[in-house]
């Protein structure tokens, strides 16, 4: 048996394959192997979400997927976000409201918020800050992000994109 | 970290024989937010590591008020929660499932992968103890069934032997009247491992009122979940005031057993033990009395 | 939002608004480039070998076995550095990156290896095999502190009053502040409190490891990428270590995931240089989480004994304060720190302040916003609270009594300028929060404190280049930790009369930019933003003279005014920067301003903070009703960024108040060394912080800027600490005060209140 393999995923709407280490996580694999970057690593450990991607429907973290998992997903990253040029509105409110200072819990935030508007579109305060739980940042304070979940709800809601 | 070889058997027989061949360095991983930690660390050995996750048999979820509730080992956490019988019928697991973990852990984590971990501070074991869930288990030598009470063996020790995959539960159908809670106490309101946790199963007579039988179980308190008797005897027979809920409280208090390490110390864990049952006990008294 | 004080709301055009930050979409599509991102062509792996040990001597390392494995490319320790005569003070800065004889704390490193992958070069590790003499280990201070205890350094003799002693002990420092005569002032006080605190080690928690990448090439120049919030430091202890010049490091500062001063000391670079030296080939070192808790520097330890004695009418006669800080197994001033901050903010006759930087068995304190500030100020804030209590006097009327003001000496000696400590307390009394009733459901209850910190000053360099086009560029050599690329670009459009879009900022490598010292003490806005004033100036200077050119006038003739060159000679429309922007090709060229600055400090800054809690008494466990900040920042630049710094940092003492400690088993070692057991708060342990801006601005700062980021995490300990109080009628004095903790005090205050007989 091998010690390494070919997974094909379908990363933010491109199929690619990797060669992968068996060892390998999702995270290593989209950051080695697939030099997508935009996913952060904070703990390797399940706690930051820092590297949270949505794979086949579902928020996780990919530091806790190893990448032979990935074989046939649909995987979204940050930088399946933006279309082109054309910032998704969460990234948009994140930076209108400062939602950011050093920046690196970022990308977990926005994978993770979109996995949230995605399912429910007009989320209470609570189950904002309830599904991001798993999500720590330790600049902000939280409450910039919150704002900015609620104002890119808002907007996606009177303009769905 | 040595080299790994990795397998997804789509079958759970191609699983069982891939298990007995490859012996104890053979790692199942069903959700992996255990495993995928312990073997980075170097806390586990694994040379293979065995996804679970597509095998039929371990992804049954299914309820029928004859027979009950049928989890298979892998289902996650959110779809247990998604899954409007059990969280009618069995409130008390679905709290404990849902409680497991972040939103990212509950897409992954799965019942089985969380029992069979063996950590006496496992959310969903103390609910399943006092629904009398039963754990199917399949090895080469053929199926067996062992009680949820006897499945945890001691701190990261379970009832499987080598070779053996847990399939899934099944939970047999609350009388009427009956309901259960479960609680555990963290420090943060999210993210963290219980400092001890309560799960109370409730049946009241006709009356509405008295108690006709009663289960508990208490978690993160010993090497393994503890039923407590007494608890349940203090509750049996009488109705749920403030008087009986103490007392149970206190029986709870009485059977724990911690030790005092970084989540907490024992003094705290007998403390927190009591104060859980109680409020355990009246949520699920509170949960009859509200579906009437 | 609210704004206070003598605000600059009218005086500024670009000061005071919230432009998107110029780095900002980098940082949302995850295209910016973060320390651990860089990949090398033909790059190798590294992996340090760390001790399982608190205290031993390291008898025999033997690199053989890693050496033969397959991929691997080379194994390095403190032998690799140059060897020969040493300093004291070198061979800590050594040992501190690789353990030489001693191993002097649980994930010390010993050696590094370099691999083709990183599964190889962690395997290597373990195969190195280290023989080790395991010696006692000494954790806490107050052991450490004892005439007997195991000497962390055997070396190490007490540096006191001026003089060192002789004897070797675990005391680095003893640090003494003496006015008057504090025994005369106790005696002559009408209350007198005395009370002993306690804090626990914290962390400053940056959601990304530490990591380093360097290659060395054959001819001798060496290039590190990096996450520090001092480059130009990493810079300076490379050429110290491996005894070259500075000429041959150029240390390239990445984005960086937080720091809040633990990334000031470099831990991988030097190993990641000696690897590539090695091999030839770039290497990359990058930190596990547990690697972070144990070996990075945390925040002190303290024990502390507090006295405070007053009027009747609360004025404060005298205070003495007795500190004892964690210095980590290596030297450090934290404890000299804290003895500058404990009574800072208040006026007092006599005073007597002892501090004392102890040695431990741990890793190197390090920086953590404020440092040393919240631990001295707990106390102090505490025993403020019981001295209100016990007078029947609102704590905020206390404080006002009390309250430093321009002029007033600091408890350990500099006079103060103009200060807003003053303002920042009336801030609060007239808060819509400390108006409203205090929460009065049963354990409820409101808790407030102030907090101090000095800002620190340094050196910063920076140029302002105008393009062609009348637009500009900035470059500054701070690291961008929270949107200071925006501030910079602020403040030069400020000066330039641009607009904060029409301003590129950038941050340079140590190559490209002149000697800046640390993102960190607050500042960056201050000092480096003082560096881009100047260096605007300096191209306003040089364009007055392109303009006396094109206007046939005398330089002197020219003045820059209302964003706009003008003519005191009549007979001229007055001209923009980017009107002028294209004529400077033909007036003479380019035009590229710069400056360095080096102001000995800032304005010191001041904060107070309200917050109402709601105590379980059978849990312990504390939910944040409602929490204020307010804070005297001088002049907010970037609003969002100035409310976004006041918040993070109330959040990060929220945790240090309630549940964030190193807790240590009976081996001492560390172990909740992740963030499951390291409870920072996450998003749904908070509410949202209102914050207060006050704006009383610095003098001698060109914008009348104070640091913000350091301040908002004191005040957090003593108000939850004094809201604890009040809504379970018990004072911790120790922190975290966690729920075991809580309950405990619960416990034993009933076992005191109802003897035993009572209770049968
Ligand atoms: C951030 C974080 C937070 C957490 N919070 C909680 C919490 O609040 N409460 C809590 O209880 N736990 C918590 N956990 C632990 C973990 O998520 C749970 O125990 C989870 O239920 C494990 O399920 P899994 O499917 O991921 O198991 P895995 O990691 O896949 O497996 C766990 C163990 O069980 C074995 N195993 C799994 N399935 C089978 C099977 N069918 N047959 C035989 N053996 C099997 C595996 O080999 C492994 O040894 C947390 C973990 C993380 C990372
Ligand atoms: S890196 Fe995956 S959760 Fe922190
Ligand atoms: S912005 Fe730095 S961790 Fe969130």
């Amino acid at each position: 048996m091998s010690k390494k393999r070919m997974v094909n995923a379908t990363i933010n709407g491109r199929e690619q394959t990797l060669l992968c280490d068996n060892r390998m996580s999702l995270l290593d694999a989209l950051r080695d192997a697939a030099g997508l970057t935009g996913t952060k690593e904070g703990c390797l450990t399940g706690d930051c979400g820092a590297c949270s991607v949505v794979m086949n429907g579902k928020l996780v973290d990919s530091c806790l997927v190893m990448a032979a998992e990935a074989e046939g997903a649909a995987i979204t990253t940050v930088e399946g976000l933006a279309i082109g040029s054309d910032l998704h509105a969460l990234q948009q409110a994140f930076l209108a409201e400062a939602a950011l200072q050093c920046g690196v819990c970022t990308p977990g935030f926005l994978v993770a918020s979109k996995a949230l508007l995605d399912r429910n579109p007009d989320p209470t305060e609570h189950e904002i800050r309830y599904w991001l739980a798993g999500n720590l940042c330790r600049c902000t304070g939280y409450q910039k992000i919150l704002e900015a979940v609620q104002s890119a709800a808002a907007q996606l809601r009177d303009n769905p994109r | 970290m040595k080299p790994l070889e990795f397998s997804a058997p789509a079958t759970l027989d191609e699983a069982l024989g891939l298990l007995a061949g490859t012996g104890d360095q053979t790692g199942v991983l069903a959700g992996g937010t255990d495993l995928i930690i312990q073997h980075r660390s170097g806390h586990r050995d694994i040379g293979h590591m065995i996804d679970i996750k597509k095998i039929p048999e371990l992804n049954v979820l299914d309820f029928d008020t004859k027979t009950g509730l049928r989890l298979g080992a892998a289902v996650a956490c959110d779809d247990l929660g998604a899954f409007a019988p059990a969280q009618k019928h069995y409130p008390g697991l679905v709290e404990g499932a849902e409680l497991i973990g972040s939103t990212q852990i509950q897409s992954r984590a799965s019942v089985g992968g969380n029992v069979c971990n063996g950590s006496p501070a496992a959310d969903t074991i103390c609910p399943l103890i006092v629904l009398e869930a039963v754990c199917v288990v399949r090895g080469k030598d053929g199926e067996r069934e062992v009680a949820a009470i006897d499945f945890m063996t001691g701190p990261g020790q379970t009832a499987l032997q080598q070779g053996e995959l847990l399939v899934e539960f099944r939970i047999p159908p609350p009388p009427p009247r009956s309901s259960d809670a479960y609680l555990r106490f963290i420090p943060r309101n999210e993210m963290d491992i219980a400092v001890a946790s309560a799960a109370v199963a409730i049946t009241l007579a006709d009356d509405g009122k008295t108690c006709v039988s009663a289960k508990i179980a208490i978690g993160a308190v010993g090497p393994t979940p503890i039923l407590v008797e007494e608890a349940a005897a203090a509750l049996e027979g009488r109705e749920l005031v403030n008087a009986a809920l103490e007392a149970a409280g206190k029986a709870s208090s009485a059977a724990a057993k911690p030790i005092t390490d970084m989540r907490g110390t024992v003094e705290y864990r007998v403390h927190m033990a009591g104060v859980l049952t109680r409020r355990a006990a009246s949520m699920a008294l509170e949960r009859i009395q509200e579906s009437d | 939002m609210e704004q206070q004080g003598s605000s600059g709301k009218g005086k500024y055009k670009v000061i005071g608004t919230r432009p998107i930050r110029h780095d900002g979409e980098d940082k949302v599509t995850g295209r910016a480039q973060y320390g651990a991102d860089i990949m090398l062509q033909d790059q190798l792996y590294g992996h340090l070998l760390r001790s399982p040990h608190s205290n031993a001597k390291i008898l025999k390392i033997d690199t053989s076995k890693a050496e033969a494995m397959p991929g691997v490319r080379a194994v390095v320790t403190s032998q690799d550095f140059p060897q020969g005569e040493i300093s004291a003070g070198k061979k800590y800065a050594r040992d501190r990156i690789l353990a030489s004889d001693k191993a002097l704390f649980k994930g010390h490193p010993i050696a590094a290896v370099a691999a083709e992958d990183r599964w190889t070069a962690e395997e290597a590790a373990k195969a190195i095999e280290v023989s080790y003499e395991v010696l006692p280990a000494v954790m806490d201070v107050m052991e450490a502190i004892k005439e007997d205890a195991p000497l962390v350094q055997e070396g190490n003799t007490t540096s006191t009053l001026g003089g060192q002693d002789a004897k070797p002990s675990n005391i680095v420092n003893h640090t003494q502040h003496k006015r008057g005569d504090v025994d005369d002032g106790f005696a002559k006080a009408e209350l007198v409190i005395e009370r002993e605190f306690d804090t626990k080690a914290v962390h400053q928690g940056y959601i990304e490891p530490q990591n380093a990448t360097a290659l060395a090439r054959s001819d001798g120049q060496i290039t590190v990428w990096c996450s520090s919030q001092a480059p130009f430091w990493v810079r300076a202890e490379l050429s110290a270590l491996l005894e070259l010049p500075l000429s041959r490091f150029k240390v390239v500062p990445m984005e960086i995931g937080g720091g809040f001063g633990g990334k000031i000391n470099s831990y991988l670079e030097a190993p990641a240089v000696l690897l590539s030296k090695k091999t030839g080939q770039p290497v990359k070192l990058v930190m596990s989480r547990a690697d972070v808790f144990e070996a990075t520097g945390q925040a002190s330890a303290v024990h502390s004994k507090i006295k405070i004695g007053v009027n009747k009418d609360g004025a404060i006669v005298a205070g003495q304060a007795w500190l004892a800080y964690e210095s980590g197994a290596l030297p450090s001033n934290w404890g000299m720190q804290g003895s500058m901050c404990v009574f800072a903010p208040y006026k007092m006759e006599h005073v007597l302040i002892d501090a004392y930087d102890v040695l431990t068995n741990t890793s190197k304190v390090a920086a953590y916003r404020a440092p040393s500030s919240p631990q001295a100020m707990f106390g102090t804030e505490s025993v403020m609270d019981e001295i209100a209590q016990e007078l029947g006097m609102d704590p905020i009327e206390l404080r006002l009594k009390n309250a430093v003001q321009e002029g007033d000496l600091r408890a350990d000696g500099p006079k103060f300028p103009r200060i807003g400590f003053k303002e920042t307390l009336e801030a609060i009394k007239n808060s819509d929060h400390y108006k409203s009733p205090p929460p009065s459901a049963p354990n409820q209850a409101r808790g407030l404190a102030a907090g101090f910190w000095f800002n620190a000053g340094m050196q910063s360099s920076a140029t302002v280049g105008i393009n062609m086009d009348g637009t500009a560029s900035v470059v500054t050599g701070s690291v961008d930790i929270g949107g200071s690329r925006a501030s910079m670009s602020i403040m030069a459009a400020e000066a330039l009369g641009l607009t904060a879009e029409e301003v590129r900022p950038s941050v340079a490598d140590t190559d490209s930019i002149g000697h800046t010292d640390v993102t960190g003490g607050s500042r960056t806005t201050a000092v480096t933003g003082t560096a881009v004033y100047e260096a605007a100036q300096d191209a306003i200077g040089q364009m007055k003279k392109r303009v006396a050119k094109l206007w046939d006038i005398s330089e002197e003739q020219v003045v820059f005014e209302d964003g706009a060159f003008k003519s005191t000679a009549n007979g001229h429309d007055p001209m923009t920067v980017k009107e002028l922007g294209p004529k400077l090709g033909m007036t003479g060229g380019p035009v590229l301003g710069s400056a360095t600055v080096a102001p000995k400090s800032v304005g010191a800054g001041f904060g107070v903070h309200v917050v109402d809690i709601e105590v379980d008494p059978e849990t312990g466990k504390v939910a944040i009703l409602r929490y204020t900040a307010a804070q005297d920042v001088g002049t907010a630049i970037h609003l969002s960024y100035v409310e976004g710094q006041m918040q993070g940092g109330v959040v990060q003492g929220i945790g240090w108040a309630l549940n964030e400690e190193y807790i240590r088993g009976e081996d001492g070692a560390m172990q909740n060394t992740g963030f499951l057991d390291y409870r920072v708060p996450t998003m749904l342990d908070v509410p949202n912080i209102e914050t207060i801006i006050v704006e009383v601005p610095a003098p001698g700062q060109p914008y009348g800027v104070r640091g913000v980021g350091e301040v908002p995490i004191i005040p957090p300990l003593g108000a939850l600490h004094n809201a604890i109080y009040k809504a379970i009628g018990v004072r911790l004095r120790a922190l975290p005060m966690s729920p075991p903790s809580v309950v405990k005090a619960i416990h034993e205050a009933r076992k005191i209140a109802e003897p035993a007989a009572a209770r049968t």
